[in-house]
């Protein structure tokens, strides 16, 4: 799978109170408006123009604190087709892979604001167009990547009809 | 089963040796998921038609976050979960029972179970020997109805905290110490067995703390060996055959060892807005507070109620200062009422509110007003955690809470001790 976006930057420790705030906590059974408020506790301008196949693009820790599944589900809403970061929170990288929301390693100190990035799932490539650099990320192992591929869990359970290891 | 007590708890429920970075399929004894997070799970299982549970009466569905209800919409989640337990028998814990947390160590975890709940603090029944890890609402749902859930086995950090606790001094101290040490992000994807002599003598009240705040570390799980220690705690809630001996062996494999001299150890204090961003109260004294929360998962049970009363007795919190006590479950409320605790509390100027999350979430119950500053007993800073992102949270002890909310600014508890 090939995904194409722009890059928008976010610092460290993002965490899912950033992301989805607790505020909004009635607004979890209606995705579609609790998405409208994505990110905003971290940058405001995000949440209005952020685009179709964008990628969140942060340093280290991104997604730390609570279980919130809404919080990948609503970056995903949003037409974000991947989040790049130097490190993920354990919960959120289990969740995004979970929805089908790709989550990838690298140094994201060589992506700036609005770089135009191609990102090449099964080969662990993302090649900044702008800068004309190529980086690296660790492969997703097969397991999660073939959740992925399937649309995310609920998906994979449907087709498989279990929960299972193949 | 062989290795560390996260390996021989998972290998447990695969039904054979794992090593960490396996991806596995375990068996699980215990799912819960709260009115946060259990809407998004029903509705993952209505659409695959799945709605079932593997076992009634440890699928649990706590009403704990918005507890009662301060909205239509919350309201409305709750009936939805009801519902769902009226479909499958799923137990219910019902608004003013107590945080999920709370009540998973009093009734409804024993050691070696595996644990899954759809919620982040999860971890803090590792306190009793069992592999409980948080999870996001779909793996949650699928681990209700079908009874399994894939999972990666983790590598091990192990702690070993030494000493005798100093006079002040509380296990919140010791993890907000070590979080400190090893950053939010120090521990990710890994299990932390904690160990030592200091452990060997904390109780598990004590324990549960330091469990519950491994994932403030980045860890999957928070894990502890049981003993004499989990035994009474079984016993004082009416279920002393649960216990079971669990303990890692001797030549089990850890990523590394971190020792930590707990004697050396002031109480401390996480400034805003990040659990890593730890200093020692002497270097915050004088920070005025708006109001002082006891309570949470983290630290509202009995035994803290109990310390912040013994230092607030026969005084008056500041003028300046809302001080708000939840407690976490209705038997800690009720036995805080029996023995005074409540009333000591009250008579100082405390605010009870009904066993719950309370403003912990930023859904109810104590909200800051813009630039206001808290400090709780909770585990969570985070901007925006308690529902105003121009709020400022510091965390703490309830010792400290205690002696921070007669002061009206951040106080050192020690001269109480």
């Amino acid at each position: 799978m090939i995904l194409r976006g722009k890059a928008w930057k976010f610092g460290d420790d993002i965490s899912t109170d950033h992301i989805a705030p607790g505020r909004y906590f009635h607004l979890r059974s209606n995705l579609p408006e609790l998405a409208k408020h994505v990110l905003e506790d971290a940058r405001e301008d995000f949440k209005d123009k952020v685009q179709e196949g964008d990628i969140v693009v942060a340093g280290r820790n991104f997604g730390l604190g609570s279980s919130r599944e809404h919080a990948p589900r609503i970056i995903k809403l949003r037409g974000v087709s991947c989040v790049i970061a130097k490190s993920f929170a354990r919960i959120f990288f289990r969740n995004a892979i979970n929805i089908g929301l790709p989550v990838l390693e690298t140094d994201t100190d060589k992506i700036d604001e609005g770089d135009e990035l191609e990102v090449d799932l099964e080969n662990g490539v993302i090649r900044n167009l702008t800068k004309g650099i190529e980086l690296r990320f660790e492969p997703i192992p097969p397991f999660m990547l073939k959740i992925i591929n399937e649309g995310g869990i609920e998906e994979y359970v449907k087709k498989h009809g279990d929960l299972k290891i193949e | 089963m062989k290795g560390t007590l996260a390996q021989k708890l998972i290998g447990e429920h695969v039904g054979r040796e794992v090593k960490p970075g396996e991806f596995v399929i375990a068996k699980v004894d215990v799912a819960m998921v709260q009115d946060g997070t259990g809407p998004l799970s029903v509705r993952v299982l209505q659409r695959l038609g799945l709605e079932k549970v593997f076992d009634p009466k440890h699928c649990i569905l706590f009403l704990d976050h918005a507890s009662p209800s301060p909205r239509k919409e919350l309201s409305n989640d709750h009936m939805l979960l009801r519902e769902f337990s009226r479909k499958t028998g799923a137990t219910v814990s019902e608004i003013g029972q107590g945080v999920c947390h709370q009540r998973l160590i009093e009734t409804f975890v024993k050691p070696g179970d595996l644990v899954v709940g759809a919620d982040s603090h999860t971890c803090t029944s590792g306190a009793l020997g069992a592999f409980a890890t948080g999870m996001g609402s779909t793996d949650v749902a699928l681990a209700m109805a079908l009874g399994k859930v894939w999972l990666r086995a983790p590598q091990t950090i192990k702690v070993v905290f030494t000493g005798e606790m100093p006079p002040g001094v509380f296990a919140k101290d010791l993890i907000l110490y070590f979080i400190g040490m090893i950053g939010a992000d120090g521990a990710t994807y890994k299990a932390l067995e904690y160990t030592g002599d200091t452990i060997a003598n904390m109780p598990l009240h004590e324990r549960a703390v330091l469990s519950n705040m491994a994932v403030e570390a980045g860890a999957k799980a928070g894990l502890i060996a049981t003993d004499e220690k989990t035994r009474e705690f079984l016993a004082e809630h009416g279920r002393e055959s649960d216990f079971r001996e669990i303990k890692p062996d001797e030549d089990a494999e850890y990523e590394r060892v971190i020792e930590i001299d707990v004697t050396k150890i002031e109480p401390q204090v996480a400034c805003p807005h990040t659990v890593d961003n730890t200093k020692p109260v002497t270097e915050v004294l004088g920070t005025k507070v708006n109001q002082v929360v006891i309570g949470t998962c983290t630290n509202g049970r009995l035994e803290d109620l109990r310390v912040a009363a013994q230092i607030v007795k026969g005084k008056r919190v500041a003028d300046s200062v809302r001080f708000l006590v939840v407690p976490a479950s209705r038997k800690v409320y009720m036995d805080a009422l029996a023995d005074g605790t409540i009333q000591t509390l009250v008579e100082s100027g405390a605010t009870i509110l009904p066993p719950g999350c309370g403003p912990c979430v930023g859904v109810h119950q104590g909200v800051l007003g813009d630039g206001e500053v808290v400090l709780s007993t909770q585990n969570r800073n985070f901007k925006g955690r308690m529902g105003n992102p121009k709020g400022l949270i510091y965390l703490a002890s309830p010792a400290t809470a205690a002696a921070t909310a007669l002061k009206g600014e951040i106080d050192d508890p020690r001269k109480y001790f």
